[in-house]
């Protein structure tokens, strides 16, 4: 059921360089870990049959760490967040997620900017992406450009990506002072299942009220989403007296869910608020 | 037309070279081009583990890999658990606690829970269910499975 082996073509450019060069050129879609190409390939699905190997890529590998972010290469695989201390220092949620996606086999292969180019609405990692106000560094033969992830995705499987860019490396900056993570994703089972929905919030707290709050939601969109509505409803306020239930009629207007082999709109219309709710919960707690 | 690339690496501890398609899934690769058929395919979209791996260590689903991305690596398949001394202890554990009904997915068992020792030589309930949670098995409810694990884990240690 795979495509005519001979008729599909996989090269690897030996640079970054070569690599925007070929892509420029159309030589090729880029191709990663494969963890979810492959799956497209193996189906007899994949309408593509040329690619660019940039797996080995080192422009687009490891963590680097300054005072004020982590700069993560587009090539990190799960497996190698979840390695990194400070990845568990700073970002619980990105640590959840990863740990989330999949299963071993998978985050030994999968990439953070594979999870984020494959635009799939219901991707464990983004939601906490936008939830931690991550930015993306794009690289093309005209140059380089930094755009807030937020901004990345404008449809199902839309994003402002050109043909010849590639995502090289994600920042997300480190929360600073007093914060709250919050991550869940309901899936059928914990390990392999594909998100029905998922939820990731970020709060900084000062002087017992919300100083900073950002939401993100995955598989109730076309894309990976920030809750703006429901955000704008909490910035500000007291954890002592959250207007929870204004926030969760806010939320409705942040999803567009739909009926899917997943689930149904309604179940992930009632579930991503009942997660809304248990994060403001934990949330009102660290004001105690 | 893409031409065969001559590919080099290491299999199973022996130096390997072989002409394919860049696009050649490695589990067809082993199982077709190689022989090794102890190797199996079940979902071929990367959730039930059959056709697991070691690619420089490091536990991967065979059926989501293209033969170019083996180029240079290091690769073992259940073909190379077992030594000229004998089974794998995880191997051995599993024929030991009966592990195994049908087989179809004890290889790519076998596969993560040697990896798993050989990260996390002591591992408790939770460790073992969290290596193998991306291996399927249909038979066993997976309760003689993990005992197999344990007990692998106890005559090493």
């Amino acid at each position: 059921m795979r495509g005519f082996l001979p008729a599909m073509e996989l090269q690897r450019p030996a640079s970054l360089s070569e690599a925007l060069q070929m892509l420029a050129a159309h030589t090729g879609r880029p191709f990663a870990g494969g963890t979810d190409l492959m799956v497209v390939y193996n189906a007899g699905k994949l309408r593509e049959t040329r690619f660019l190997d940039i797996a080995r890529l080192p422009e687009l590998q490891g963590i680097r760490e300054t005072p004020e972010y982590l700069d993560l290469g587009a090539l990190c695989t799960f497996t190698e967040l979840l390695a990194h201390p400070a990845i568990h220092r700073h970002f619980p949620n990105l640590v959840k997620s990863a740990k989330a996606t999949g299963a071993l086999a998978i985050q030994n292969r999968g990439t953070l900017g594979g999870n984020i180019a494959n635009a799939s609405p219901a991707a464990d990692t983004p939601p906490c992406l936008l939830a931690y106000g991550a930015e993306l560094e794009l690289v093309s033969p005209r140059g380089t450009r930094v755009v807030p992830y937020e901004l990345f995705h404008q449809g199902y499987k839309v994003m402002d990506l050109a043909a010849d860019e590639l995502v090289t490396r994600i920042r997300v900056p480190k929360p600073s002072g007093t914060s709250v993570h919050y991550f869940r994703k309901v899936g059928t089972r914990q390990a392999q299942a594909i998100a029905k929905l998922s939820l990731a919030l970020v709060a900084q707290v000062a002087d017992g009220c919300v100083a900073n709050l950002r939401i993100g939601l995955g598989a109730v969109a076309p894309a990976p989403v920030r809750a703006c509505h429901a955000e704008a409803v909490l910035q500000g306020q007291p954890l002592a007296n959250l207007p929870v239930a204004v926030a969760l009629e806010a939320l409705l207007a942040d999803m567009s869910p739909i009926d899917d082999i997943r689930s149904t709109a309604h179940y992930r219309s009632i579930v991503t608020r009942n997660l809304l709710a248990q994060a403001l919960r934990t949330l009102s707690a660290t004001g105690n | 037309m893409a031409e065969r690339i001559t590919l080099t690496f290491t299999l199973n501890g022996k130096p390997q070279t072989l002409a394919v398609h860049p696009m050649t899934r490695l589990l067809d690769m082993l199982r077709e081009d190689l022989g090794l058929t102890g190797t199996k395919e079940g979902c071929g979209e990367g959730e039930c583990g059959a056709c697991a791996v070691l690619l420089d260590g490091r536990v991967v689903n065979s059926c989501l890999i293209p033969a170019l991305q083996v180029e240079g690596c290091d690769l073992v398949t259940i073909e190379g658990l077992a030594t000229a001394s004998g089974l794998h202890p995880v191997q051995a554990a599993l024929l030991a606690h009966n592990g195994a009904q049908c087989g179809f997915c004890s290889p790519g068992m076998a596969i993560s829970a040697a990896d798993l020792l050989r990260r996390c030589p002591n591992p408790n309930h939770g460790d073992v269910k969290d290596a193998l949670s991306g291996n399927l098995c249909r038979c066993t409810g997976y309760t003689k499975i993990v005992e197999a694990v344990q007990a692998a884990a106890r005559s090493e240690a």
